[in-house]
């Protein structure tokens, strides 16, 4: 993994000073509420609804058993005693003191973690692919070209004041688990026929009210030229990007506005007047970054562990476990685990400070000290033995983390919704919570196989609902919560956008609507099709006349 | 007529101190002074600019809107003092990109004011970014602006000033060592 230096740790301490400096103006009264608004926002720092919310930056989604550590302590000492995390890699804590937010900045220093442009209308965290250094499918690390533009776009001076955020995600395998289609700007890890590596290069696509996927503007980025690259489009969009109506003022607008081919011809001419000499990263730096994520010491093992095998046979549990959610590795003898925090009735997303310590206990024993966060909000343990896995089973379970459904129906993403966010309609969390509740049988769950849910309590989409195979958004309907349904989209390589059911509906039909409708793909589902395969052949009128004639 | 804040020193570790102000920001619809340096809108300068650069010795800047491109001014750089970049609104990012393209990409030595909504916590990136003469609608001092200019120690991507970036110290570093 990356490690700080003494730079990246100056840096740190400078930006903490001067935090706290423009927190000691405000709360003197020097600085007013407006004034100070887009300081803190810069810092991470939101006011919600009951308290101010602290967004702590997880670049690429990769945590050290010390981090994920420190953060449990925060959420013990500063908050309720639980952190949630983001569809963006992130962690929130809900219930902060103002005048506490320079103490626990200075402390998440001390293990290298910030809130830097967690928010603002700057370049957010970059996220990535969960399994970077451990799927097989991998053409190339993305953690790699994370920490490049981590670094880059960190308090960048020209591309600070954007007409609106700005978000980046990466993947280096054909599978994608960072939704790079629908990001401002998704990037692709790809080998030419000539065997050289670049980016496939995706500008406009998003989420909330307008959503895109995101066309190709390039093909075949040379990789060393990714940052003369992105200055040349972000260049583009501040000097283009419409900033006289906040919902028309994100990229895809523009992209969608000239069109992508305009776009990518603009682009293309700002990038040829850039002296790439000055503007991309030189090869020994390239090289150091590279090298701090290649030292990872696998042991040489045997493909099959027996004491996994026979721990499975002797245990239902752990095989239904190893079912859902241990992936395959690049290397023989070790497995990717997937830790759940979708249990039933639990919050989507949402880790006790004792469960967060149990990661970072299994991450530091168990998976060569490395945590993920996933954009799903869950986690994972990229690199177990098989030999381990009995144990690690065994620990999660005693924690609450063993619950066997990645990428099921009960894993579902939900944003905080209207419990704790000032610009939600309606909540996202109970809905959630019902329908988990709803499909509780794991055999069933099972059997229906995979099935991505996912709910936002608003129009602005922070729990993915357009990208879902059921998307679930929030409305206000004078006053009273309903849910509107979507089906047949996706965020991963398959990415669509879905469409809406029908007339929305009140909280306590949720769930049996999402019942109806698995019922009617069950019944139309030929062969291994999963949910979403069914409804693209199928199309969306079964399934609207089967939730809809229940009604009536 | 607005307080002024220009850097001085070398490049690198440049102070914020007072400085005159000797132009008068004139409106579009106000009549130019009869003497003294002026500071016109792009549109007014391309109008009347010729005239005034021509007919006396006084100086002649141009102030630019974010949405106006500094390419414009191509052709007229050589002849102007100053060129004042405008922020409606502090969260208008444009001119910091506009100040950049006058540095780097037309080589525009003058003076790159910033004039508008400019307030202290701007000052690092408004220096990275090639500016150099500010007009503060906050009320900071030259102190507080040279403070919060150079509050970071380390940069980690390459703009108009000549800062080494966090891979430079690295290299720079490294090299020491291996001399060692």
């Amino acid at each position: 993994m990356y490690q700080y230096d003494v730079i990246d740790r100056e840096f740190l301490t400078d930006r903490s000073n001067e935090f706290r400096h423009q927190v000691t103006r405000r709360l003197a009264g020097e600085l007013t509420e407006d004034q100070f608004k887009p300081l803190r926002l810069m810092n991470g720092l939101y006011l919600q609804l009951h308290a101010y919310m602290l967004r702590v930056a997880i670049p690429y989604g990769s945590l050290n058993s010390r981090q994920a550590r420190r953060l449990a302590w925060v959420a013990r000492t500063y908050d309720k005693g639980y952190g949630h995390m983001t569809t963006r890699q992130n962690i929130q804590f809900n219930w902060i003191k103002l005048k506490d937010a320079p103490d626990i900045l200075d402390a998440l220093a001390e293990v290298d973690l910030h809130a830097i442009q967690t928010s603002g209308n700057c370049i957010r965290n970059t996220t990535a692919d969960p399994y970077a250094g451990a799927t097989a499918e991998e053409i190339d690390d993305p953690r790699v070209w994370s920490e490049v533009i981590r670094q880059w776009s960190t308090l960048h001076p020209e591309f600070s004041y954007l007409p609106r955020k700005f978000k980046i995600a990466i993947t280096g395998a054909l599978t994608d688990r960072a939704a790079v289609k629908v990001h401002d700007i998704g990037l692709i890890l790809r080998r030419a026929r000539d065997g050289s590596l670049g980016f496939e290069v995706i500008v406009g696509g998003g989420q909330g009210r307008t959503p895109y996927v995101g066309p190709t503007i390039k093909q075949h980025l040379p990789a060393s030229s990714l940052l003369s690259y992105l200055e040349a489009v972000l260049r583009v969009y501040n000097r283009h990007g419409r900033r006289d109506n906040i919902y028309k003022a994100r990229i895809k607008i523009l992209v969608a506005a000239l069109g992508a081919d305009e776009f990518g011809r603009q682009v293309e001419e700002e990038w040829a007047k850039i002296d790439q000499g000055r503007a991309d990263l030189g090869d020994l730096e390239l090289a150091r970054i590279r090298g701090a994520f290649a030292q990872t010491p696998f042991e040489a093992l045997p493909a099959r562990s027996e004491a996994f095998e026979a721990a499975k046979a002797a245990s239902p549990a752990l095989a239904r476990f190893a079912r859902n959610n241990v992936k395959a590795h690049k290397k023989p003898g070790y497995a990717i685990v997937e830790v759940s925090l979708k249990a039933v009735g639990q919050t989507p997303g949402d880790a006790t400070a004792d469960q967060l310590d149990v990661a970072a206990d299994l991450a530091e024993r168990y998976s060569l000290d490395d945590l993920r966060v996933t954009h799903a909000q869950n986690l994972v343990l990229p690199h177990v033995k098989l030999d381990d896995l009995p144990a690690v089973h065994a620990a999660l379970e005693a924690a609450g983390l063993a619950t066997p459904n990645i990428d099921l129906i009960s894993d579902i993403i939900a944003c905080p919704g209207l419990d704790y966010c000032a610009l939600a309609n309606a909540r996202a969390i109970p809905i959630a919570q019902d329908i988990a509740k709803t499909f509780a049988d794991p055999d069933r769950a099972e059997k229906i196989g995979e099935l991505k849910i996912k709910i936002s309590g608003c129009i602005n989409a922070c729990g993915h609902h357009h990208v879902a195979h059921i998307g679930i958004l929030g409305v206000d309907k004078k006053g009273e919560e309903f849910y509107q349904l979507s089906l047949g989209g996706s965020g991963a390589e398959d990415a669509s956008i879905g469409k809406i059911l029908g007339p929305a509906l009140a909280a306590d039909r949720v769930a049996p609507a999402i019942d109806t409708l698995v019922d009617t793909y069950l019944a139309a589902r030929q062969g291994e099709e999963r949910f979403l395969d069914t409804y693209r052949r199928v199309g969306l009128e079964p399934f609207k006349e089967a939730v809809y004639a229940q009604a009536d | 007529m607005p307080k002024l804040i220009k850097l001085a020193g070398p490049t690198g570790e440049q102070a914020a101190q007072w400085a005159e102000n000797t132009f008068v920001h004139v409106a579009d619809e106000d009549a130019i002074p009869e003497a003294g340096d002026v500071i016109l809108s792009l549109a007014r300068f391309q109008a009347e600019g010729d005239t005034l650069l021509s007919s006396n010795s006084r100086r002649v800047g141009v102030r630019i809107e974010p949405a106006e491109e500094v390419e414009a001014l191509a052709y007229d750089l050589p002849r102007l003092s100053v060129v004042a970049l405008a922020f409606p609104k502090y969260r208008d990012g444009r001119a910091y990109t506009s100040a950049r393209l006058l540095r780097e990409r037309l080589k525009y030595e003058g003076e790159v004011r910033a004039v508008g909504d400019v307030l202290q916590e701007q000052a690092g990136f408004m220096v990275r970014c090639g500016f150099d003469a500010f007009e503060p609608n906050d009320g900071a001092t030259p102190e507080a602006w040279t403070k919060a200019a150079n509050r970071f120690r380390h940069v980690y991507q390459r703009a108009v000033d000549a800062r080494p970036i966090a891979a430079d110290e690295r290299a720079q570093a490294q090299a020491k060592e291996g001399a060692l």
